[in-house]
């Protein structure tokens, strides 16, 4: 397969709005929470919800648990990319600080709160450390070619599917999981790498797709 | 509307998601994630497993003053956001974002300038000396027969092109790495199309030797 075509996407029914409910309890329960141990999988809902508190009402509260949880994870990647740990300081309260200020834009159909916020920080080192743009999609150019397919059965359960999807990371080879870390976590682009050391494009593509082949399935497979 | 056919692939998209690729290379993918909605799709997917892996790093505590240095700046007053080029508007431009933030609208006020009988180019500067160029070709119009010792990928704007690996029409991405030797020629209506070269490019036939050094400037 060359890339994911529209007939595999899963249809999952979006998750019922209730957070206005749920947020500041489960805000608050969180934040007592925050010196246990990493949360699993099955706490990324919350993620979301905190998020969507900070959009909602400049929930303070909320934002402080978001930043307990994400603020080490932020500064462990970002000194994974080769930051010392005061630029990583300082970089965390960046990318945190964009967090608060764009709350509004988080669509939790689109992402979950782990995956928008690694785009946030991705971007913001590009910008900040290799001092480049980040070329990326206007959603609203009219040269958009849009999806024919777009609608209702696009529609993905995202904080589910992260929780599978971290699940999956866990269980697969360490030899595909390294080839993650280099596109996510070393800055080595698999292009050059393969350039570099004379490997067919091809051999590292199929090598990737092993990877990628157990990552969607639990993406995409609720069960 | 047609749908792009030649794909960038899974190691250039994971390369895009996970911010490797440099500004060149991440300037053609997302011009073909404008034109592409199935590598769009792929390309959400994968920033997916940049969010999983992120919540999967072993914590790296932060500073115990941070989170009260972070609540002060919560009120800071915003920078004005960076005024973006902005494009006469039409109905449908030929050139999508991000390429049209980075060229404009129209072509005709761009620096054409000969490359090769019946191409001409125009230089893209980018951040850290890095160039993306786009290439006008006459119909008919034959860029010699070449190889890399990297990586050339180029993506079609407008009219096509032919090559050992196929047709490429409007939004598709050719990738040429060292297995590659390939003469792609413009379709009889010309073609345009943006190319980056991640890596050096090298013309193999006697006429490609000498031509070389032009190449690289």
């Amino acid at each position: 397969m060359r890339h994911a075509g529209p007939h595999a996407l899963s249809c999952f029914f979006p998750k019922p709005f209730h957070h206005e409910r749920l947020v500041r309890t489960r805000a608050f329960a969180f934040n007592a929470a925050m010196q246990e141990p990493p949360p699993s999988a099955e706490t990324a809902a919350p993620l979301d919800d905190l998020l969507l508190a900070v959009a909602r009402g400049r929930d303070r509260a909320a934002f402080s648990a978001l930043f307990g949880h994400f603020a080490p994870r932020l500064k462990a990647y970002l000194r994974r990319l080769g930051t010392d740990s005061q630029a990583a300081e300082e970089l965390v309260q960046e990318v945190m600080l964009l967090v608060w200020r764009r709350a509004e834009t988080f669509d939790p159909i689109q992402a979950s709160a782990s995956t928008w916020i690694f785009t946030i920080a991705r971007n913001k080192r590009i910008d900040a450390l290799r001092r480049e743009q980040r070329p990326e999609i206007d959603p609203d150019d009219p040269a958009l070619v849009p999806n024919p397919l777009e609608p209702a059965d696009r529609m993905l359960e995202a904080a589910q599917a992260s929780g599978r999807l971290q699940a999956a990371l866990k269980e697969l080879p360490p030899e595909q999981a390294e080839l993650l870390k280099l596109a996510y976590f070393d800055d080595k682009s698999h292009s050059l790498i393969s350039s570099e050391r004379g490997i067919p494009l091809g051999t590292v593509k199929s090598r990737l797709r092993l990877a990628l082949d157990r990552l969607r399935k639990a993406l995409r497979d609720p069960s | 509307m047609k749908l792009p056919t030649h794909h960038p692939g899974d190691a250039l998209l994971m390369d895009y998601a996970g911010g490797c690729l440099g500004e060149a290379g991440s300037l053609v993918i997302a011009t073909h994630l404008a034109l592409c909605p199935g590598c769009r799709h792929a390309v959400s997917e994968l920033d997916a497993v940049g969010g999983a892996m992120l919540e999967g790093l072993e914590p790296d505590p932060v500073a115990p003053d941070a989170l009260d240095a972070m609540l002060a700046r919560l009120d800071e007053p915003e920078d004005p956001a960076p005024p973006r080029r902005a494009a006469a508007p039409v109905d449908v431009p030929l050139l999508p974002e991000p390429l049209r933030s980075y060229v404009g609208d129209d072509l005709s006020r761009l620096r054409w300038r000969p490359m090769l009988p019946g191409i001409q180019g125009v230089n893209i500067r980018l951040a850290r000396g890095g160039t993306a160029r786009l290439v006008r070709m006459k119909g008919g119009a034959t860029v010699p027969q070449h190889s890399h010792d990297g990586l050339e990928l180029s993506i079609v704007l407008q009219g096509g092109l032919s090559d050992v690996l196929g047709h490429f029409v409007r939004g598709d991405v050719a990738v040429g790495d060292g297995s590659v030797d390939h003469k792609p020629v413009a379709d009889p209506e010309g073609c345009l199309c943006l190319s980056v070269t991640l890596g050096r490019l090298r013309l193999t036939g006697a006429m490609g030797r000498f031509l070389n050094p032009f190449l690289r400037s």
